[in-house]
């Protein structure tokens, strides 16, 4: 076997020696590096397509169906195209569905209130999440791995079982409120399913996670004799957290908030079992729109115009990125 | 503690101890440490230590790593605290002073630069957390950053600036609070050699020209002996030695010390006689009587080694003309050419024999080129090493 030493050895021989000999190794390295570089296009093209073929074509359908008209029939929209008896192509557009979303209450208060309810559980999850990431920092290597596991540790169970689970601790006759009545702090059971209360539960439960785990990779970067830097030069406690590890830890702030906005915003499955009747989030109304109504374009329209009002936010955090990259 | 000729001399002929302040019995010590100890868990970092610090003193803690040093500085900035004992600094104790109340600052040996500041917000970070007027504060990081020269480069953030360049950011920031104490951690690890010296010398003019007292942590030796006023030499968590880089060199206490800070040659004896003005010792290994100058007392029989640092052994190829004290004869066994000088290893001749006998440093500056590769004196050289009397060091342990 050739030692790598040995086989540096022998690539400078081949330089040296006869140029046929020189020439062929060079061809041989062009044809390498030529594969290299294929490679390289090849391993980058394929998440490319990947993404094409199921993130951008589906959109374009839901674009179609949102521009169309609802009909009794099977699909239950008009077509966009359509070939007239002289062989020309009419194309039909038809915005009624959006002016139908700003018209009708409805879709913008449900829209609003979405919106609020997962900015205030993003808050809360940044609240509750930037301590205990902060925390996981601190301990000792041992107990940080175990700490990490039980971050990641809800996601071994089936997301619908948890929700459930929530249900049957939130009910009037659940377990928090048996505890209650049992330590004599309430007589009869309080209303803590189907609310809003029982939603931000919910939400917070479940997005937490994604709170905290790009908090901790971007903290785990943080050099911690920066904070005795700052300590050194006069600043108290609470000083060094606000000039220091605050500033610092925005790209993690941030891409933690977004990762829990995001779908928070658009959830379908906690405020239904959770809220119940009484909290009626956009990813309801597009499921009512679809399966109780059967108006597609309607509920295409509401995907769209949820989709646009999320991708708003990406891509300012995309601009900050990219601004922070440059700097 | 054993004073030797040297120190005693500066006793008793100087009457002005501004630079030596450490000699003088009335001058009351800017930072002192009493008996601290510090560990952690079943760890001893730094074991009972005490030691005065004056006023604009340029002091250095060297030792390996492991040794406690860092510990102590971190201790003096304040984010360690001592298990035992106390740290003064200006006469106030300061086992309960948080470090943002402590009138020291700190150079990290990372920097510790704030990334997403400017270098100008950096210096200016800590007279904002004092809550400075504005004015003063561009007043004072200007003239900061003109000291350090770095005025170009106010608006750059830290990365975008070279390990030289950041080291004097780091420098510039903790000096522009004015400290009545700075701690250097390393302050030129980070720096290649070159940029390492010249920074070397910075350090001492802004030093001298601030009269701010210095604590450098190091593990360089050259770089404690060219920067200190005094250095202390730590291991295991203790100091070996405490004194000038000249005391410490050409006077050391103990065998580690005189291996720690240069190279040396040592030799095994027993005293045969110790009178006032000097000693005598047969060394059975190298079969040879040394002559000391005096020294402390020692009683006739005691086991001692004595130490010859290799610039202070004359070589010359000729056979001395009488027989005396500090005369031993070998062959050149191998030459270290460094351009300015040699090294030499001579092999002891043993029992007649120039086989297996010990190996002798000897560092010879080259003030004649080679001739035809060939040097002065060469290989399997016989040779005759000698040495002065007051050039050699007594060392009982």
């Amino acid at each position: 076997m050739m030692t790598p030493d040995a086989d540096n050895k022998a690539n400078i021989q081949s330089t040296h020696s006869s140029s046929v000999a020189g020439v062929g190794s060079r061809i041989t390295e062009l044809f390498f590096n030529k594969i290299h570089e294929k490679w390289r296009s090849i391993v980058v093209a394929i998440p490319f397509i990947w993404l094409l073929v199921f993130f951008l074509a589906p959109f374009f359908i839901v674009f179609k169906i949102s521009i169309a008209e609802s009909l009794i029939a099977s699909p239950p929209f008009s077509s966009l195209f359509d070939w007239t008896e002289e062989g020309v192509i009419t194309v039909r557009v038809i915005f009624d569905s959006f002016l139908y979303l700003v018209e009708d209450e409805l879709y913008l208060d449900t829209y609003l209130t979405s919106i609020r309810i997962s900015s205030i559980s993003t808050l809360i999850c940044l609240l509750l999440g930037y301590p205990i990431a902060y925390a996981i920092i601190k301990s000792p290597d041992t107990t940080r791995h175990i700490l990490l596991l039980m971050v990641i540790l809800p996601f071994w169970t089936s997301f619908l079982l948890r929700v459930y689970a929530w249900m049957g601790l939130l009910a009037d006759q659940g377990t928090i409120n048996d505890l209650l009545i049992w330590l004599g702090i309430i007589d009869k059971p309080i209303r803590l399913l189907y609310s809003h209360f029982a939603v931000y539960v919910g939400i917070v439960y479940t997005y937490i996670p994604f709170m905290i785990l790009p908090l901790y990779a971007n903290m785990e970067k943080l050099d911690m004799t920066l904070h005795e830097a700052a300590a050194d030069l006069g600043a108290k406690p609470m000083s060094t957290f606000f000039t220091v590890t605050l500033p610092l830890t925005l790209p993690g702030i941030i891409a933690g908030s977004l990762l829990v906005f995001i779908p928070a915003t658009g959830e379908y499955v906690i405020p239904d079992l959770l809220g119940g009747g009484n909290v009626s989030m956009i990813g309801k109304v597009l499921y009512n729109e679809f399966n109780a109504n059967h108006d597609w374009p309607v509920a295409s329209a509401v995907a769209i115009a949820l989709l646009l009002a999320l991708v708003v936010p990406m891509m300012i955090y995309q601009h900050v990125q990219s601004k922070e990259g440059v700097s | 503690m054993t004073i030797f000729g040297f120190g005693w001399e500066i006793m008793t002929n100087e009457t002005n101890y501004q630079d030596r302040q450490w000699l003088d019995p009335d001058a009351e010590p800017f930072i002192q440490l009493r008996g601290v100890t510090k560990q952690f868990g079943s760890f001893t970092a730094v074991k009972g230590v005490d030691l005065d610090i004056y006023k604009g003193e340029l002091f250095s803690l060297l030792g390996g790593s492991g040794c406690g040093k860092t510990t102590l500085l971190r201790m003096l900035a304040g984010f360690e605290t001592p298990t035992s004992g106390t740290i003064y600094i200006d006469g106030m104790a300061m086992n309960d002073v948080p470090p943002y109340e402590r009138p020291v600052n700190m150079m990290f040996q990372s920097y510790a630069l704030f990334p997403h500041m400017t270098v100008e917000s950096n210096v200016a970070y800590g007279l904002k957390r004092d809550g400075v007027k504005k004015s003063e504060i561009a007043e004072r990081v200007d003239a900061m950053l003109s000291m350090v020269e770095l005025s170009d480069f106010a608006k750059r953030k830290p990365h975008q600036l070279s390990g030289g360049q950041r080291q004097r950011v780091a420098l510039a920031r903790a000096l522009v609070k004015r400290p009545k104490v700075l701690l250097l951690d390393e302050p030129l690890v980070a720096l290649d050699k070159r940029l390492r010296e010249q920074t070397q010398f910075e350090l001492m003019n802004i030093q001298d020209k601030l009269g701010v007292t210095f604590i450098v942590v190091t593990h360089d030796q050259e770089e404690a002996m060219t920067l200190s006023t005094r250095i202390a030499v730590m291991d295991q968590g203790q100091f070996m030695q405490i004194g000038t880089p000249t005391e410490i060199y050409e006077y050391p206490e103990t065998k580690l010390i005189a291996n720690f800070i240069g190279s040396v040659n040592m030799f095994e004896g027993r005293v045969v006689s110790n009178d006032d003005d000097h000693m005598l010792v047969d060394s059975v290994e190298t079969a040879c009587r040394f002559e000391l100058g005096a020294v402390a007392k020692a009683e006739k029989g005691a086991k001692l080694w004595v130490a010859v640092r290799p610039e202070k052994i004359s070589m010359s190829t000729t056979a001395p003309q009488s027989v005396g004290t500090n005369q031993i004869k070998g062959t050149v066994h191998d030459i270290g050419y460094l351009g300015n000088m040699s090294i030499y290893r001579i092999q002891l001749d043993q029992n007649g024999s120039s086989e297996g006998g010990s190996l002798v440093e000897v560092t010879v500056p080259n003030q004649v080129r080679p001739k035809d590769g060939k040097h002065a004196i060469d290989w399997d050289d016989e040779v005759y090493l000698s040495w002065h009397p007051e050039s050699s060091v007594a060392l009982f342990r």
